[in-house]
């Protein structure tokens, strides 16, 4: 099974580039279903998952932006308290560092994108205790 | 390995012989500024200095030095030693500020500063089967038509592509073969971000083994990264329009310190404040004298460029004396909040780094604010905002080290800069002082 893939894009801290980023997704009828951006004092970094992600790869970088692919584990979480601590603490007892996750809903689910230099080790940990690792396909389907 | 040479006798003239043949140049040079040139003869009066008095090479430094202000007064012509019939050729040199400086030669100079520059391809290697790509500016600035010349004696196929346009830069360098390009380090570095972006890699696709790089100063961390990036030898090349224009000094195959051509020019290194003379080995200023040109000889020229002589013989077997790498010019030092900082030192640091792209700018405002933009390398971008911060902290912590006071650091994606395809302008100084 392959990892979900998201975009991550680089650009300055200033005034339209989030406009441009999105404009150009705009004008090749991609689609944005989640989006995070991290910014420092002068750069910053805006991730996103859209429908066709190999095209917006190149339609970012044919635009001239920097752009990297990142492959992250996706998982869905039981929407009740509690939900969220098992799957923290099947990758911490496994010793998988979470680098950055962010939540997000989907179909009326709830799910948990994870980016880890472990993801070999969290997708196993997760399968092993009974999580549902979720695919690009299901993630996109409406 | 065995060099190959264009003029074996002069080249490796012993010590002895080449300085007997200065002192009569330099004797002959002086006797007839004395006779045609007024401004000289004004500052041979002033000085109560007659020609006669030049009995041995250390009496240069009884000579006066000219500098780039005196070549700006006596602009356009004042310090011609020709009729006006006898000039074959006008270059002038870029000021970025008021008049140029005219630079005048006889079509025995033209010729001169070619077999110059022959003899400088001819000891990296280049024979008649090199292709030449030029991609220097044309026109008034000395740059391209002294190399073109040059390369044309010695037999290569010249591509007089001059700068800028590199769609097509690229066309010819597929279509023609080039083998070797003369080119500014900062369109190197462009160059070679533009086929990474065409996913071209010049090892496999394109013919280019040789590249000929001067007219700004550049660091040895640059050379590195230029000949790692385009698949090149790097040959240092030292010149500047007053002297000719390039060729003036040029590193052998050895790579290690430029050849300056003393049969043809006089070197010394000086103390910039005090003109004192500093021994091989010792940075300072060159100053140069030229022995072979007729329609504007110069004498002890302010070149403005920092530099040393490279102590002891070359394995090459050339006795002409090497440069070291010019660390700067007089004129480009900063002074940041009382700091002395020559941009060499900057772009030492930022080149180093694997993940600093090719292009980068210093931009000084505010009261005495450095901020320094730079480009990150495409390869370096892995999506983490985490190693954006940790490699912009690195880039302080070493700049800090190096030049002793703490810059403010942006990363810029790759491409963001003004890309420059003549001189670069790497500095911005918009400080209310």
């Amino acid at each position: 099974m392959s990892n979900v893939k998201i975009l991550a894009v680089f650009a300055e801290n200033k005034l339209g580039q989030l406009a441009r980023i999105t404009r150009i997704l705009a004008d090749a009828n991609i689609d944005i279903r989640w989006m995070t951006i991290a910014t420092s004092d002068t750069f910053g970094v805006c991730k996103c998952l859209v429908d066709q992600c190999e095209r917006a790869f190149q339609e970012l970088q044919q635009h001239g932006l920097t752009v990297s692919l990142l492959e992250v584990l996706a998982v869905e979480v039981e929407d009740r308290p509690g939900g969220m601590y098992a799957v923290a603490d099947c990758l911490a007892k496994h010793q998988v560092n979470v680098e950055n996750s962010s939540g997000f809903t989907f179909n009326r689910r709830a799910g948990l994108l994870i980016e880890t230099k472990d993801l070999d080790r969290g997708r196993l940990a997760l399968e092993k205790n009974r999580f549902h690792l979720l695919t690009a396909e299901e993630l996109l389907s409406r | 390995m065995t060099s190959s040479f264009w003029d074996r006798e002069v080249e490796t003239l012993a010590r002895p012989a080449l300085e007997r043949l200065q002192l009569r140049r330099l004797q002959a040079v002086v006797r007839r500024v004395a006779r045609q040139v007024p401004f000289y003869q004004q500052q041979f009066a002033e000085r109560g200095l007659k020609p006669a008095q030049l009995r041995s090479l250390e009496d240069v430094r009884r000579l006066p030095f000219t500098t780039g202000a005196d070549l700006r007064t006596t602009y356009p012509k004042g310090l011609v030693a020709l009729p006006a019939n006898r000039l074959a050729r006008l270059h002038t040199s870029s000021g970025t500020t008021g008049k140029p400086k005219a630079l005048f030669f006889s079509r025995r100079d033209v010729d001169n500063a070619a077999e110059l520059i022959a003899r400088c391809l001819v000891m990296t290697g280049v024979t008649p089967d090199d292709i030449l790509q030029n991609m220097m500016t044309y026109g008034l600035f000395t740059g391209a038509l002294v190399m073109h010349y040059g390369a044309e004696k010695v037999g290569c196929l010249v591509i007089p592509a001059g700068p800028g346009n590199t769609e097509k830069q690229l066309l010819l360098m597929q279509d023609f073969r080039s083998t070797a390009l003369h080119i500014t380090p900062s369109y190197a570095l462009y160059l070679a971000s533009y086929l990474e972006g065409k996913g071209l890699d010049p090892r496999r696709d394109l013919a280019i083994r040789k590249a000929f790089i001067g007219a700004e100063p550049y660091t040895e961390e640059t050379r590195r990264k230029i000949e790692q990036a385009l698949g090149v030898d790097v040959y240092n090349s030292y010149g500047l329009s007053e002297m000719n224009g390039p060729g003036i000094a040029f590193e052998c195959e050895q790579q290690h310190g430029m050849h300056l051509w003393e049969d043809n020019y006089i070197l010394e290194i000086v103390d910039p404040q005090t003109g004192a003379p500093r021994p091989d080995g010792q940075q300072g200023e060159l100053v140069l004298t030229t022995l072979c040109r007729e329609a504007m000889p110069l004498l002890r020229y302010r070149t403005r460029d920092i530099t040393a002589v490279i102590p002891g013989p070359c394995p090459c077997g050339r006795t002409h004396r090497r440069l070291s790498r010019i660390t700067g010019r007089t004129d480009d030092m900063l002074i940041v909040r009382g700091v002395n900082i020559y941009p060499q030192q900057i772009e030492q640091v930022l080149m180093s780094l694997p993940q600093v792209g090719s292009n980068y700018q210093i931009i000084l405002d505010g009261l005495d604010d450095m901020t320094i933009k730079v480009e990150l390398a495409k390869s370096a971008f892995d999506g983490q905002m985490e190693h954006l911060v940790q490699l912009q902290t690195e880039i302080i912590n070493r700049l800090r080290a190096e030049i002793l006071t703490k810059p403010k650091v942006e990363l810029v994606p790759p491409g963001t800069l003004p890309i420059s395809e003549g001189k670069a302008k790497r500095v911005l100084d918009h400080r209310s002082l």
